[in-house]
Protein backbone atom coordinates (compact mmCIF):
# COMPACT_ATOMS: atom_id res chain seq x y z
CA UNK A 1 0.00 0.00 0.00
CA UNK A 2 1.34 3.41 -0.92
CA UNK A 3 0.52 6.69 0.77
CA UNK A 4 -0.56 9.95 -0.75
CA UNK A 5 -0.80 12.72 1.82
CA UNK A 6 -2.58 16.03 1.26
CA UNK A 7 -1.74 18.86 3.64
CA UNK A 8 -4.67 21.23 4.06
CA UNK A 9 -8.37 20.57 3.45
CA UNK A 10 -9.23 24.00 2.12
CA UNK A 11 -10.45 24.63 -1.41
CA UNK A 12 -7.51 22.97 -3.15
CA UNK A 13 -6.88 20.09 -0.76
CA UNK A 14 -10.54 19.06 -0.69
CA UNK A 15 -10.76 19.14 -4.49
CA UNK A 16 -7.63 16.99 -4.82
CA UNK A 17 -8.97 14.44 -2.34
CA UNK A 18 -12.14 14.16 -4.42
CA UNK A 19 -10.38 13.95 -7.78
CA UNK A 20 -7.76 11.45 -6.66
CA UNK A 21 -10.08 9.16 -4.72
CA UNK A 22 -11.87 8.55 -8.02
CA UNK A 23 -8.67 7.98 -10.00
CA UNK A 24 -6.37 6.01 -7.72
CA UNK A 25 -6.89 2.32 -7.03
CA UNK A 26 -8.06 1.82 -3.45
CA UNK A 27 -6.03 -1.36 -3.25
CA UNK A 28 -2.79 0.41 -4.01
CA UNK A 29 -3.19 3.85 -2.51
CA UNK A 30 -4.30 5.22 0.83
CA UNK A 31 -5.14 8.93 0.63
CA UNK A 32 -4.85 10.98 3.82
CA UNK A 33 -5.84 14.62 4.32
CA UNK A 34 -4.67 16.68 7.28
CA UNK A 35 -6.20 19.96 8.44
CA UNK A 36 -6.17 21.75 11.77
CA UNK A 37 -9.86 22.66 11.54
CA UNK A 38 -13.06 20.74 11.19
CA UNK A 39 -14.82 23.78 9.78
CA UNK A 40 -14.40 24.59 6.12
CA UNK A 41 -14.85 28.30 5.46
CA UNK A 42 -16.20 29.69 2.21
CA UNK A 43 -13.68 32.53 2.06
CA UNK A 44 -15.28 34.40 -0.88
CA UNK A 45 -18.26 34.84 1.48
CA UNK A 46 -16.08 36.89 3.87
CA UNK A 47 -16.60 39.75 1.44
CA UNK A 48 -20.36 39.66 1.98
CA UNK A 49 -20.53 38.85 5.68
CA UNK A 50 -19.57 42.39 6.82
CA UNK A 51 -22.49 43.87 4.86
CA UNK A 52 -25.09 41.43 6.20
CA UNK A 53 -25.52 39.97 2.71
CA UNK A 54 -24.50 36.53 3.91
CA UNK A 55 -25.10 35.04 7.33
CA UNK A 56 -22.48 33.24 9.40
CA UNK A 57 -23.96 29.85 8.49
CA UNK A 58 -23.64 30.52 4.78
CA UNK A 59 -19.88 30.78 4.95
CA UNK A 60 -18.94 27.78 7.07
CA UNK A 61 -19.71 24.11 7.02
CA UNK A 62 -18.35 20.88 8.45
CA UNK A 63 -15.39 20.27 6.13
CA UNK A 64 -15.22 16.53 6.71
CA UNK A 65 -18.51 16.17 4.81
CA UNK A 66 -16.79 17.24 1.62
CA UNK A 67 -14.02 14.67 1.86
CA UNK A 68 -14.83 11.22 0.43
CA UNK A 69 -15.29 8.37 2.92
CA UNK A 70 -12.39 6.36 1.52
CA UNK A 71 -10.05 9.20 2.42
CA UNK A 72 -8.50 9.23 5.88
CA UNK A 73 -9.15 12.65 7.48
CA UNK A 74 -6.87 13.71 10.32
CA UNK A 75 -7.78 16.83 12.23
CA UNK A 76 -4.45 18.02 13.59
CA UNK A 77 -2.01 20.82 13.21
CA UNK A 78 0.94 20.07 10.93
CA UNK A 79 4.19 20.80 12.76
CA UNK A 80 6.89 20.01 10.23
CA UNK A 81 7.37 18.74 6.70
CA UNK A 82 10.51 16.63 6.33
CA UNK A 83 10.91 16.00 2.60
CA UNK A 84 14.30 14.32 2.96
CA UNK A 85 12.62 11.65 5.09
CA UNK A 86 9.33 11.67 3.08
CA UNK A 87 7.55 12.34 6.31
CA UNK A 88 5.27 14.87 7.99
CA UNK A 89 5.19 15.54 11.71
CA UNK A 90 1.85 16.35 13.32
CA UNK A 91 1.10 18.00 16.66
CA UNK A 92 1.46 15.55 19.48
CA UNK A 93 4.44 13.94 17.78
CA UNK A 94 2.72 11.55 15.36
CA UNK A 95 4.57 11.06 12.04
CA UNK A 96 3.01 10.35 8.66
CA UNK A 97 5.12 8.82 5.92
CA UNK A 98 4.29 9.45 2.28
CA UNK A 99 5.15 8.40 -1.25
CA UNK A 100 3.57 11.50 -2.73
CA UNK A 101 2.89 14.75 -0.91
CA UNK A 102 0.50 17.48 -1.99
CA UNK A 103 0.91 20.75 -0.11
CA UNK A 104 -2.29 22.80 -0.04
CA UNK A 105 -1.84 24.84 3.11
CA UNK A 106 -3.02 28.10 1.53
CA UNK A 107 -2.15 31.57 2.73
CA UNK A 108 -3.10 33.59 5.79
CA UNK A 109 -2.87 37.18 6.93
CA UNK A 110 0.13 38.42 8.88
CA UNK A 111 -0.84 41.75 10.47
CA UNK A 112 2.21 41.55 12.74
CA UNK A 113 4.36 42.28 9.66
CA UNK A 114 3.29 45.94 9.84
CA UNK A 115 4.15 48.10 12.83
CA UNK A 116 1.07 49.20 14.76
CA UNK A 117 -1.44 47.12 12.83
CA UNK A 118 -1.70 44.23 15.23
CA UNK A 119 -1.69 46.56 18.26
CA UNK A 120 -4.38 47.54 20.77
CA UNK A 121 -6.77 48.80 18.08
CA UNK A 122 -6.79 45.54 16.09
CA UNK A 123 -10.42 44.52 15.63
CA UNK A 124 -11.48 47.76 17.41
CA UNK A 125 -11.18 50.30 14.58
CA UNK A 126 -8.67 48.37 12.45
CA UNK A 127 -10.18 45.30 10.78
CA UNK A 128 -9.38 42.69 8.22
CA UNK A 129 -12.07 40.80 6.33
CA UNK A 130 -9.81 37.94 5.18
CA UNK A 131 -10.58 35.85 8.26
CA UNK A 132 -13.89 34.71 9.67
CA UNK A 133 -13.26 36.58 12.94
CA UNK A 134 -12.28 39.75 11.08
CA UNK A 135 -15.27 39.70 8.72
CA UNK A 136 -17.70 39.04 11.56
CA UNK A 137 -16.20 41.72 13.80
CA UNK A 138 -16.37 44.17 10.94
CA UNK A 139 -20.04 43.37 10.37
CA UNK A 140 -20.80 44.32 13.96
CA UNK A 141 -18.72 47.48 13.63
CA UNK A 142 -20.44 48.53 10.39
CA UNK A 143 -23.88 48.00 11.88
CA UNK A 144 -23.19 50.75 14.38
CA UNK A 145 -20.89 52.95 12.27
CA UNK A 146 -22.20 56.50 12.31
CA UNK A 147 -20.03 57.93 9.57
CA UNK A 148 -16.56 59.31 9.07
CA UNK A 149 -13.50 58.27 7.12
CA UNK A 150 -13.54 54.69 5.90
CA UNK A 151 -10.17 53.64 4.48
CA UNK A 152 -9.90 50.40 2.51
CA UNK A 153 -6.25 49.45 2.30
CA UNK A 154 -3.92 46.83 0.80
CA UNK A 155 -0.63 46.38 2.66
CA UNK A 156 1.47 44.65 0.02
CA UNK A 157 1.11 42.32 -2.96
CA UNK A 158 0.55 39.48 -3.57
CA UNK A 159 -2.76 38.96 -1.78
CA UNK A 160 -5.32 36.28 -2.41
CA UNK A 161 -8.25 37.32 -4.52
CA UNK A 162 -6.60 40.65 -5.43
CA UNK A 163 -9.91 42.27 -6.38
CA UNK A 164 -11.57 41.62 -3.02
CA UNK A 165 -10.52 44.93 -1.41
CA UNK A 166 -11.83 46.86 -4.37
CA UNK A 167 -15.10 44.96 -4.19
CA UNK A 168 -15.21 45.80 -0.52
CA UNK A 169 -15.01 49.51 -1.39
CA UNK A 170 -17.79 49.16 -4.00
CA UNK A 171 -20.03 47.23 -1.63
CA UNK A 172 -19.40 49.77 1.13
CA UNK A 173 -20.58 52.48 -1.25
CA UNK A 174 -23.89 50.64 -1.87
CA UNK A 175 -24.24 49.65 1.78
CA UNK A 176 -24.11 53.23 3.00
CA UNK A 177 -26.30 54.44 0.13
CA UNK A 178 -28.93 51.91 1.12
CA UNK A 179 -28.71 53.04 4.72
CA UNK A 180 -29.25 56.60 3.51
CA UNK A 181 -25.95 57.79 4.97
CA UNK A 182 -23.51 57.77 2.06
CA UNK A 183 -23.01 61.53 2.49
CA UNK A 184 -21.71 60.90 6.01
CA UNK A 185 -19.04 58.45 4.88
CA UNK A 186 -15.87 59.38 3.08
CA UNK A 187 -14.45 56.27 1.35
CA UNK A 188 -10.79 56.10 0.32
CA UNK A 189 -9.09 53.20 -1.44
CA UNK A 190 -5.36 52.95 -0.70
CA UNK A 191 -3.12 50.61 -2.70
CA UNK A 192 0.61 49.98 -3.21
CA UNK A 193 -0.11 49.55 -6.95
CA UNK A 194 -0.10 52.26 -9.63
CA UNK A 195 -3.84 51.84 -10.17
CA UNK A 196 -6.85 49.88 -9.01
CA UNK A 197 -5.68 46.47 -10.24
CA UNK A 198 -2.53 44.55 -11.09
CA UNK A 199 -3.33 44.26 -14.78
CA UNK A 200 -3.45 47.61 -16.62
CA UNK A 201 -6.50 46.84 -18.78
CA UNK A 202 -8.71 45.91 -15.87
CA UNK A 203 -7.26 48.79 -13.85
CA UNK A 204 -8.68 51.25 -16.37
CA UNK A 205 -12.21 49.91 -16.10
CA UNK A 206 -11.96 49.79 -12.32
CA UNK A 207 -10.43 53.25 -11.88
CA UNK A 208 -13.39 54.56 -13.82
CA UNK A 209 -15.83 52.85 -11.47
CA UNK A 210 -14.08 54.21 -8.36
CA UNK A 211 -14.40 57.67 -9.73
CA UNK A 212 -18.04 57.20 -10.64
CA UNK A 213 -18.82 56.02 -7.12
CA UNK A 214 -17.04 58.90 -5.49
CA UNK A 215 -14.38 56.75 -3.90
CA UNK A 216 -11.05 58.51 -3.45
CA UNK A 217 -7.97 56.65 -4.59
CA UNK A 218 -4.44 56.83 -3.15
CA UNK A 219 -1.98 54.78 -5.26
CA UNK A 220 1.70 53.75 -4.91
CA UNK A 221 1.27 53.80 -1.13
CA UNK A 222 3.79 51.51 0.58
CA UNK A 223 2.82 51.46 4.22
CA UNK A 224 5.51 51.92 6.84
CA UNK A 225 3.32 51.84 9.94
CA UNK A 226 -0.09 52.36 11.44
CA UNK A 227 -0.22 55.24 13.89
CA UNK A 228 -3.09 53.79 15.89
CA UNK A 229 -2.98 56.57 18.48
CA UNK A 230 -3.70 59.25 15.89
CA UNK A 231 -5.72 57.04 13.52
CA UNK A 232 -3.60 57.33 10.41
CA UNK A 233 -1.52 55.14 8.13
CA UNK A 234 1.86 56.44 7.03
CA UNK A 235 3.92 55.33 4.06
CA UNK A 236 7.67 55.39 3.41
CA UNK A 237 7.36 58.64 1.45
CA UNK A 238 5.69 60.19 4.55
CA UNK A 239 2.29 60.34 2.92
CA UNK A 240 -0.39 60.10 5.60
CA UNK A 241 -3.98 58.92 5.27
CA UNK A 242 -6.36 59.46 8.19
CA UNK A 243 -9.13 57.04 9.09
CA UNK A 244 -11.93 56.53 11.52
CA UNK A 245 -12.33 52.94 10.40
CA UNK A 246 -9.44 51.15 8.72
CA UNK A 247 -10.26 48.04 6.72
CA UNK A 248 -6.94 46.58 5.71
CA UNK A 249 -5.69 43.53 3.90
CA UNK A 250 -2.54 42.69 5.85
CA UNK A 251 0.48 41.01 4.26
CA UNK A 252 -0.53 37.57 2.98
CA UNK A 253 1.86 34.75 3.76
CA UNK A 254 2.05 31.01 3.47
CA UNK A 255 1.47 29.10 6.71
CA UNK A 256 4.27 29.12 9.29
CA UNK A 257 4.76 25.36 8.85
CA UNK A 258 6.34 26.19 5.48
CA UNK A 259 8.82 28.51 7.18
CA UNK A 260 9.57 26.01 9.96
CA UNK A 261 10.26 23.37 7.33
CA UNK A 262 12.54 25.70 5.36
CA UNK A 263 10.49 25.24 2.19
CA UNK A 264 9.34 28.74 1.33
CA UNK A 265 10.47 32.09 -0.04
CA UNK A 266 10.35 35.40 1.88
CA UNK A 267 6.59 35.12 2.17
CA UNK A 268 6.54 31.36 2.92
CA UNK A 269 5.33 30.50 -0.58
CA UNK A 270 6.83 27.33 -2.04
CA UNK A 271 8.89 27.57 -5.24
CA UNK A 272 6.79 25.58 -7.73
CA UNK A 273 7.03 24.83 -11.46
CA UNK A 274 4.35 27.01 -12.95
CA UNK A 275 3.32 24.59 -15.72
CA UNK A 276 3.32 21.29 -13.80
CA UNK A 277 2.82 22.31 -10.13
CA UNK A 278 5.69 20.08 -9.05
CA UNK A 279 7.88 21.52 -6.30
CA UNK A 280 11.17 22.85 -7.66
CA UNK A 281 13.13 20.95 -5.03
CA UNK A 282 11.47 17.57 -4.51
CA UNK A 283 10.01 15.50 -7.29
CA UNK A 284 7.45 13.68 -5.14
CA UNK A 285 6.12 16.95 -3.72
CA UNK A 286 3.39 18.91 -5.50
CA UNK A 287 1.98 22.24 -4.50
CA UNK A 288 -1.44 23.67 -5.31
CA UNK A 289 -3.56 26.72 -4.56
CA UNK A 290 -2.43 29.70 -2.55
CA UNK A 291 0.61 27.86 -1.15
CA UNK A 292 2.59 28.09 -4.43
CA UNK A 293 4.73 30.98 -5.62
CA UNK A 294 3.51 30.78 -9.21
CA UNK A 295 2.76 34.11 -10.90
CA UNK A 296 -1.00 33.98 -11.14
CA UNK A 297 -3.80 35.11 -8.84
CA UNK A 298 -4.32 33.33 -5.57
CA UNK A 299 -7.97 32.39 -6.01
CA UNK A 300 -10.32 29.48 -5.61
CA UNK A 301 -11.03 29.53 -9.34
CA UNK A 302 -7.31 29.15 -10.02
CA UNK A 303 -7.12 26.23 -7.58
CA UNK A 304 -10.01 24.66 -9.46
CA UNK A 305 -8.20 24.89 -12.81
CA UNK A 306 -4.98 23.68 -11.21
CA UNK A 307 -6.67 20.67 -9.61
CA UNK A 308 -7.68 19.18 -12.95
CA UNK A 309 -4.18 19.53 -14.32
CA UNK A 310 -2.47 18.34 -11.15
CA UNK A 311 -4.65 15.21 -11.07
CA UNK A 312 -3.41 14.25 -14.55
CA UNK A 313 0.16 15.04 -13.58
CA UNK A 314 0.04 12.89 -10.47
CA UNK A 315 -1.25 9.99 -12.51
CA UNK A 316 1.59 10.55 -15.01
CA UNK A 317 4.10 10.75 -12.18
CA UNK A 318 2.89 7.44 -10.74
CA UNK A 319 3.22 5.80 -14.17
CA UNK A 320 6.69 7.28 -14.57
CA UNK A 321 5.61 9.40 -17.57
CA UNK A 322 6.85 12.89 -18.29
CA UNK A 323 4.74 15.63 -16.67
CA UNK A 324 2.95 17.96 -19.00
CA UNK A 325 3.41 21.68 -18.65
CA UNK A 326 -0.27 22.31 -18.93
CA UNK A 327 -1.18 25.01 -16.48
CA UNK A 328 -1.46 28.39 -18.20
CA UNK A 329 -2.20 30.56 -15.17
CA UNK A 330 -5.89 30.77 -16.01
CA UNK A 331 -7.80 32.87 -13.50
CA UNK A 332 -11.23 34.34 -13.58
CA UNK A 333 -13.04 36.31 -10.99
CA UNK A 334 -16.27 38.08 -10.54
CA UNK A 335 -15.80 41.61 -9.33
CA UNK A 336 -18.73 42.88 -7.29
CA UNK A 337 -19.28 46.50 -8.21
CA UNK A 338 -22.17 47.20 -5.85
CA UNK A 339 -25.88 47.90 -6.46
CA UNK A 340 -26.47 44.35 -7.53
CA UNK A 341 -23.99 44.41 -10.39
CA UNK A 342 -20.68 42.72 -11.06
CA UNK A 343 -18.12 42.36 -13.79
CA UNK A 344 -16.12 39.29 -14.69
CA UNK A 345 -12.45 39.24 -15.58
CA UNK A 346 -10.58 36.37 -17.14
CA UNK A 347 -6.84 36.15 -17.76
CA UNK A 348 -3.78 33.89 -17.79
CA UNK A 349 0.05 34.11 -17.78
CA UNK A 350 0.09 35.47 -21.32
CA UNK A 351 -3.02 37.56 -21.69
CA UNK A 352 -4.35 40.65 -20.04
CA UNK A 353 -7.91 40.56 -18.70
CA UNK A 354 -10.08 40.52 -21.71
CA UNK A 355 -13.28 42.00 -22.97
CA UNK A 356 -15.80 39.55 -24.30
CA UNK A 357 -18.21 36.99 -23.00
CA UNK A 358 -17.79 33.90 -20.87
CA UNK A 359 -17.99 30.90 -20.87
CA UNK A 360 -19.53 30.52 -24.33
CA UNK A 361 -17.61 32.69 -26.79
CA UNK A 362 -19.75 35.45 -28.28
CA UNK A 363 -22.89 34.40 -26.42
CA UNK A 364 -22.15 34.64 -22.77
CA UNK A 365 -24.13 34.73 -20.59
CA UNK A 366 -21.55 36.56 -18.50
CA UNK A 367 -19.94 39.71 -19.79
CA UNK A 368 -16.27 40.24 -19.16
CA UNK A 369 -15.06 43.67 -18.11
CA UNK A 370 -18.52 45.19 -18.28
CA UNK A 371 -20.80 45.69 -15.32
CA UNK A 372 -23.98 43.68 -15.50
CA UNK A 373 -26.64 42.23 -13.26
CA UNK A 374 -26.03 38.79 -14.67
CA UNK A 375 -22.44 38.81 -13.47
CA UNK A 376 -23.67 39.60 -9.98
CA UNK A 377 -25.99 36.61 -10.11
CA UNK A 378 -22.98 34.62 -11.23
CA UNK A 379 -21.03 35.68 -8.19
CA UNK A 380 -23.82 34.72 -5.83
CA UNK A 381 -24.36 31.44 -7.69
CA UNK A 382 -20.68 30.76 -7.18
CA UNK A 383 -21.39 29.99 -3.53
CA UNK A 384 -23.71 27.18 -4.54
CA UNK A 385 -21.30 25.98 -7.19
CA UNK A 386 -18.50 26.06 -4.61
CA UNK A 387 -20.19 23.88 -2.02
CA UNK A 388 -21.95 21.58 -4.44
CA UNK A 389 -19.60 21.17 -7.38
CA UNK A 390 -16.19 22.77 -6.96
CA UNK A 391 -15.11 21.11 -3.72
CA UNK A 392 -16.37 17.75 -4.91
CA UNK A 393 -14.36 18.02 -8.09
CA UNK A 394 -17.43 18.00 -10.35
CA UNK A 395 -16.45 19.75 -13.60
CA UNK A 396 -18.24 23.06 -14.10
CA UNK A 397 -20.12 23.02 -17.40
CA UNK A 398 -18.41 24.98 -20.19
CA UNK A 399 -15.49 26.17 -18.07
CA UNK A 400 -12.26 24.48 -19.21
CA UNK A 401 -9.07 24.58 -17.16
CA UNK A 402 -7.20 26.29 -19.95
CA UNK A 403 -8.38 29.69 -21.03
CA UNK A 404 -10.58 29.75 -24.09
CA UNK A 405 -9.35 32.47 -26.42
CA UNK A 406 -12.41 32.65 -28.62
CA UNK A 407 -14.89 35.48 -28.27
CA UNK A 408 -12.50 37.64 -26.30
CA UNK A 409 -10.53 40.67 -27.31
CA UNK A 410 -7.08 39.53 -26.34
CA UNK A 411 -4.10 41.63 -25.56
CA UNK A 412 -0.77 40.05 -24.75
CA UNK A 413 0.85 41.00 -21.47
CA UNK A 414 4.05 42.88 -22.12
CA UNK A 415 6.66 42.25 -19.54
CA UNK B 1 11.12 52.51 -29.51
CA UNK B 2 14.62 53.88 -30.01
CA UNK B 3 16.10 56.56 -27.84
CA UNK B 4 19.50 58.33 -27.88
CA UNK B 5 21.12 58.00 -24.48
CA UNK B 6 24.79 58.85 -23.82
CA UNK B 7 25.44 58.97 -27.57
CA UNK B 8 24.09 55.48 -28.07
CA UNK B 9 20.91 54.35 -29.70
CA UNK B 10 19.02 52.30 -27.15
CA UNK B 11 15.80 50.29 -27.29
CA UNK B 12 13.24 51.27 -24.69
CA UNK B 13 9.57 50.58 -24.08
CA UNK B 14 6.90 53.28 -23.98
CA UNK B 15 7.66 53.97 -20.30
CA UNK B 16 11.37 54.40 -21.02
CA UNK B 17 12.60 51.06 -19.57
CA UNK B 18 15.47 49.41 -21.43
CA UNK B 19 14.50 46.37 -23.43
CA UNK B 20 18.00 44.94 -23.69
CA UNK B 21 20.27 45.08 -20.67
CA UNK B 22 23.39 44.60 -22.82
CA UNK B 23 22.85 48.16 -24.10
CA UNK B 24 23.26 49.51 -20.58
CA UNK B 25 26.45 50.95 -19.14
CA UNK B 26 27.22 53.38 -16.33
CA UNK B 27 27.04 56.42 -18.62
CA UNK B 28 23.58 55.33 -19.75
CA UNK B 29 22.62 54.96 -16.09
CA UNK B 30 23.96 58.40 -15.28
CA UNK B 31 22.04 60.01 -18.10
CA UNK B 32 18.79 58.24 -17.21
CA UNK B 33 19.27 59.42 -13.63
CA UNK B 34 19.86 62.98 -14.81
CA UNK B 35 16.52 62.88 -16.64
CA UNK B 36 14.96 62.21 -13.23
CA UNK B 37 17.04 64.98 -11.64
CA UNK B 38 19.11 62.49 -9.67
CA UNK B 39 22.88 62.70 -9.38
CA UNK B 40 24.23 59.25 -8.70
CA UNK B 41 26.44 58.86 -5.63
CA UNK B 42 28.32 55.77 -4.44
CA UNK B 43 25.29 54.89 -2.34
CA UNK B 44 23.07 54.94 -5.44
CA UNK B 45 25.53 52.67 -7.26
CA UNK B 46 25.50 50.17 -4.42
CA UNK B 47 21.75 49.93 -4.73
CA UNK B 48 21.91 49.68 -8.52
CA UNK B 49 24.44 46.85 -8.27
CA UNK B 50 22.16 45.06 -5.86
CA UNK B 51 19.11 45.46 -8.12
CA UNK B 52 20.98 44.25 -11.20
CA UNK B 53 22.33 41.30 -9.30
CA UNK B 54 18.83 40.31 -8.15
CA UNK B 55 17.54 40.74 -11.69
CA UNK B 56 20.24 38.47 -13.13
CA UNK B 57 19.37 35.82 -10.57
CA UNK B 58 15.73 36.18 -11.67
CA UNK B 59 14.65 37.11 -8.17
CA UNK B 60 11.63 39.37 -7.98
CA UNK B 61 12.13 42.88 -6.65
CA UNK B 62 9.87 44.27 -3.98
CA UNK B 63 9.89 46.74 -1.12
CA UNK B 64 9.93 43.74 1.21
CA UNK B 65 13.07 42.47 -0.53
CA UNK B 66 14.72 45.87 -0.07
CA UNK B 67 13.84 45.78 3.62
CA UNK B 68 15.65 42.47 3.99
CA UNK B 69 18.50 43.25 1.59
CA UNK B 70 20.95 44.48 4.19
CA UNK B 71 22.08 46.99 1.52
CA UNK B 72 19.76 49.83 2.34
CA UNK B 73 16.72 50.56 4.46
CA UNK B 74 13.46 51.56 2.88
CA UNK B 75 13.53 55.15 4.14
CA UNK B 76 16.91 55.78 2.55
CA UNK B 77 15.80 54.04 -0.62
CA UNK B 78 12.93 56.56 -0.86
CA UNK B 79 15.27 59.47 -0.28
CA UNK B 80 17.77 58.30 -2.93
CA UNK B 81 15.13 57.65 -5.59
CA UNK B 82 12.20 59.95 -4.81
CA UNK B 83 8.78 59.36 -6.30
CA UNK B 84 8.39 55.58 -6.45
CA UNK B 85 11.87 54.24 -5.69
CA UNK B 86 11.49 50.79 -7.24
CA UNK B 87 10.18 52.23 -10.48
CA UNK B 88 12.83 54.94 -10.70
CA UNK B 89 15.81 52.81 -9.63
CA UNK B 90 15.03 49.94 -12.00
CA UNK B 91 14.69 52.37 -14.89
CA UNK B 92 18.14 53.78 -14.14
CA UNK B 93 19.56 50.29 -13.63
CA UNK B 94 18.41 49.28 -17.12
CA UNK B 95 16.22 46.42 -15.90
CA UNK B 96 12.46 45.89 -16.29
CA UNK B 97 9.99 47.66 -14.05
CA UNK B 98 9.06 45.16 -11.34
CA UNK B 99 5.74 43.57 -12.06
CA UNK B 100 3.54 44.59 -9.21
CA UNK B 101 2.65 40.95 -8.74
CA UNK B 102 -0.79 39.61 -9.34
C1 LIG C 1 -12.29 37.82 1.29
C2 LIG C 1 -11.94 36.79 0.26
C3 LIG C 1 -12.65 36.74 -0.93
C4 LIG C 1 -12.34 35.81 -1.90
N1 LIG C 1 -13.08 35.79 -3.06
C5 LIG C 1 -12.82 34.87 -4.01
C6 LIG C 1 -13.61 34.79 -5.19
O1 LIG C 1 -14.56 35.55 -5.39
N2 LIG C 1 -13.28 33.87 -6.12
C7 LIG C 1 -12.23 33.01 -5.94
O2 LIG C 1 -11.97 32.20 -6.82
N3 LIG C 1 -11.46 33.05 -4.83
C8 LIG C 1 -11.73 33.96 -3.85
N4 LIG C 1 -10.96 33.99 -2.70
C9 LIG C 1 -9.75 33.16 -2.60
C10 LIG C 1 -9.99 31.71 -2.23
O3 LIG C 1 -10.76 31.60 -1.07
C11 LIG C 1 -8.62 31.07 -1.99
O4 LIG C 1 -7.76 31.35 -3.06
C12 LIG C 1 -8.74 29.56 -1.88
O5 LIG C 1 -9.49 29.23 -0.74
C13 LIG C 1 -7.36 28.91 -1.82
O6 LIG C 1 -7.46 27.54 -1.57
P1 LIG C 1 -6.30 26.76 -0.83
O7 LIG C 1 -6.80 25.38 -0.71
O8 LIG C 1 -5.02 27.01 -1.50
O9 LIG C 1 -6.20 27.42 0.61
P2 LIG C 1 -7.29 27.43 1.78
O10 LIG C 1 -8.65 27.22 1.22
O11 LIG C 1 -7.05 28.66 2.56
O12 LIG C 1 -6.94 26.14 2.64
C14 LIG C 1 -5.78 25.96 3.38
C15 LIG C 1 -6.08 24.95 4.47
O13 LIG C 1 -4.86 24.49 5.05
C16 LIG C 1 -5.03 24.39 6.43
N5 LIG C 1 -3.71 24.55 7.07
C17 LIG C 1 -2.76 25.48 6.80
N6 LIG C 1 -1.69 25.32 7.57
C18 LIG C 1 -1.95 24.26 8.37
C19 LIG C 1 -1.20 23.59 9.40
N7 LIG C 1 0.01 24.00 9.78
N8 LIG C 1 -1.77 22.53 9.99
C20 LIG C 1 -3.02 22.08 9.63
N9 LIG C 1 -3.75 22.67 8.67
C21 LIG C 1 -3.23 23.75 8.04
C22 LIG C 1 -6.00 25.50 6.81
O14 LIG C 1 -6.66 25.24 8.02
C23 LIG C 1 -6.92 25.54 5.59
O15 LIG C 1 -8.07 24.74 5.81
C24 LIG C 1 -11.28 34.91 -1.69
C25 LIG C 1 -10.55 34.93 -0.49
C26 LIG C 1 -10.88 35.85 0.49
C27 LIG C 1 -10.11 35.87 1.78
Amino acid sequence: MKNLVILGAGTAGTMMANHLSKKLSKNDWQITVVDQHKTHYYQPGFLFLPFDIYTEDQVKKDGTKFVPKSVNYIQKKIELIQPEANSVKLEGGESLGYDILIVATGSTIAPDETEGMDGPMWHKNIFDFYTYEGAKGLRDKLREFEGGKLVVHITEMPIKCPVAPLEFAFLADSYFKNKGMRDKVDITYVTPLDGAFTKPRAAKALDYLLNEKNINEVTSFNIERVDYENNKIIDYADVEVEYDLLVTVPTNMGDSVIERSGLGDDLNFIPTHKGTLQSKEYENMFVIGDATNIPTSKAGSVAHFEAEILTDNILSYIKGDELEEEFDGHANCFVETGNGKALLIDFNYEHEPVEGTFPIPGIGPLRLLKESRFNHMGKLAFRWVYWNMLLKGVPIPFVPAKMNEKGKKLETVNS
Amino acid sequence: MKKMIAQREIDVNEEGYLLDFSQWNREVGQELAAEKNITLTDRHWEVIDYLQDKHHKEEALSIRGIKKSGVINVKEFYSLFPGGPLKVSTLIAGIPKPKSCI
